[in-house]
């Protein structure tokens, strides 16, 4: 069943066709890779379906509804998060703190003017335990600045995944870490995304990761779709091997 | 849910405790003039707490708070010349209601804007209004002012006043008090804010705007919310100010006004909640005791803002407690 569809979006960057008509779909409880080169349109995808920036033409669709205009709080209320390619957290609030808040947005708890957050012991005990799954409960208490880029990449997904979307596009949760980090990184979003039934779309380069985690694949190259199947077809397919690999599938 | 601090909940619960019982004992052990200085300095850390909600804790730089200074002092004048009101608890409602009007206002104009274009306009509406109270003469008494006596204010509803040219000293005793115990709720009520989940948000905004807004957070609207409050209290530290002072003239919005409440922060640490506090009532011993020493004592406040910002960006209070927490750590590692 297709949790959101997108019918013929538009993004033009003056004559740079980043996203260029393109009929995408997420079907509930996949895992999918959103790959392709630098510049193919992954992330400026992302940016429209989640808000970030707003389509010149197409439609955004979550379920039944029409979302392609709507602000980045009614697609969160829609059950839409995302995290960032460059890590994007509140480096001056703990690293408690980062979950909590999402969490507090999510049950529309921020506008309490009058209450001690750390009071709040529901949303501290969930937070705790969000953080347990990621394995970053030893570093609760510490400033989100001071966490290693391992650790930074799991918290931004961590707080993206407090707001119990839906749909979670993660972009590029390993760019920037070591090999040992990646696969301990997707070790855990994996699980924890797939314990929590969550649909992800994830834009990743690495495609041993692509092809060891995904349950479909989508190829994107100058602005388009360029294939779309199992991690499995997506190997042998001659296009992707030429355009994205560099190599021969004959070879 | 915090960040980790040099003094645990209960160390700094049991100072500020111990420092408001040697505040309690100031009008026993002081002169009349020192307690009126404090009170003084008391008051401005009012406006420092409200100022500080923006910078320290929203990223917002405002060089008008001197609108909601002036707003809170004219208030009280108002008050007394037109409609013959001396009760000082009806002109602490007054004065919110008057500051909060203004807050609400100039927020919708502000909040949409960051940085640069904030300070610009908050300075430029403040300077709007202190252009209205020195070309409004029949209405404000121009540079001439206001005169608020302290004979005429009254206390607790009407059963505390201050009768006779010979009050003076007994009002200073009893307004000292009465401004303490409203410093200590504001103190509180600003602790409460800046801890929950309103005013994580706010930090929030201030650390990653981005990722704020990608929570489901609607940035102005938290900005408002801020920029109000922050209005109040520093609207409530005009309207304390105004019967200390006996006057209020337009000088009170001038822009010099809102350099001095940056200043408070600045010297006082704003990243610290408690920074501010002290950068007040410091900056307020400082100016006096310059103005008796020196004529050039806008000089000798300049040269102590360049050495704190060059030297000393975390303020007093921020570098007392780096040096706590490097004390403690050093200790530890020695144990």
């Amino acid at each position: 069943m297709s949790l959101l569809r997108t019918e013929g979006l538009k993004k033009y960057f003056g004559d740079t066709r980043a996203v260029d008509g393109v009929d995408f779909s997420v079907n509930e409880g996949e895992f999918l890779s959103l790959v392709g080169t630098n510049g193919a349109g992954k992330t400026t995808l992302v940016n429209l379906i989640s808000a970030f920036l707003f389509p010149d033409s197409g439609r955004i669709f979550v379920g039944e509804r029409d979302i392609t205009f709507s602000p980045v709080d009614e697609r969160i209320r829609a059950g839409i998060a995302r995290s960032f390619q460059l890590v994007n957290l509140f480096d001056d609030l703990s690293v408690l703190d980062n979950v909590a808040l999402a969490i507090f947005a999510r049950e529309r708890k921020t506008k309490r003017i009058f209450a001690l957050a750390e009071r709040d012991t529901g949303v501290t005990a969930e937070a705790l335990d969000l953080l347990g799954q990621f394995n970053l409960d030893g570093k609760a208490q510490a400033l989100a600045r001071g966490l290693a880029q391992g650790e930074r990449k799991l918290l931004d997904v961590a707080v993206a995944y407090a707001l119990r979307p839906k749909l979670l596009f993660l972009d590029e949760p390993t760019s920037g870490v070591s090999t040992r980090d990646k696969a301990q990184i997707m070790d855990t979003v994996s699980s924890v995304v797939r314990g929590g039934k969550i649909t992800a779309v994830v834009i990743e380069h690495d495609m041993d990761v692509v092809f060891k985690y995904s349950d479909r694949v989508v190829v994107m190259h100058e602005g388009r779709f360029l294939a779309d199947g199992p991690p499995e077809e997506i190997r042998r397919n001659t296009d992707v091997a030429t355009y994205l690999l560099g190599t021969d599938v004959s070879e | 849910m915090s960040a980790p601090q040099a003094f645990s909940i209960g160390g700094r619960a049991a100072v500020a405790g111990a420092v408001f019982i040697a505040l309690l004992l100031v009008p026993i052990l002081a002169s009349t003039y020192q307690t009126q200085l404090l009170t003084y300095g008391l008051t401005l850390a009012i406006a420092a707490l409200g100022f500080n909600l923006l910078l320290g804790y929203t990223g917002l730089l405002s060089f008008g708070h001197s609108a909601f200074l002036g707003a809170g002092a004219y208030a009280v004048a108002f008050m007394m010349r037109y409609l013959g009101v001396s009760s000082m608890e009806l002109f602490l409602l007054g004065g919110i209601a008057f500051s909060a009007a203004l807050a609400a206002l100039f927020g919708v104009v502000c909040v949409r804007h960051t940085r640069i274009f904030f300070a610009i306009l908050t300075l430029a509406l403040s300077q709007v209004l202190w252009t209205l109270a020195y070309k409004f003469f029949w209405i404000t008494g121009g540079t001439d002012g206001i005169r608020v006596p302290f004979s005429k204010v009254t206390l607790l509803g009407g059963l505390v006043s201050f009768p006779g040219p010979d009050a003076f000293s007994g009002f200073v005793t009893s307004y000292y008090y009465y401004v303490l115990v409203v410093f200590a709720v504001c103190t509180a009520l600003m602790w409460l804010i800046v801890h929950s989940p309103f005013g994580k948000t706010l930090q929030a905004i201030r650390d990653n705007e981005t990722r704020a807004r990608f929570l489901g957070v609607r940035i102005w609207r938290y900005r408002w919310l801020a920029f109000l409050v922050s209005g109040i209290f520093t609207g409530l530290a005009g309207t304390l100010w105004v019967p200390l002072n006996g006057l209020v003239t337009p000088d009170v919005l001038y822009w010099p006004q809102s350099g001095k409440i940056v200043f408070f922060a600045v010297l006082g640490g704003f990243r610290n909640f408690f920074g501010p506090i002290i950068g007040a009532v410091t900056f307020n011993y400082l100016e006096v005791y310059a103005v008796a020493l020196t004529e050039y004592w806008q000089l000798t406040l300049g040269v102590i803002l360049i050495v704190l910002v060059t030297f000393l960006p975390a303020g007093i209070v921020g570098t007392a407690v780096r040096l706590t927490a490097r004390l403690k750590r050093w200790r530890e590692a020695s144990a």
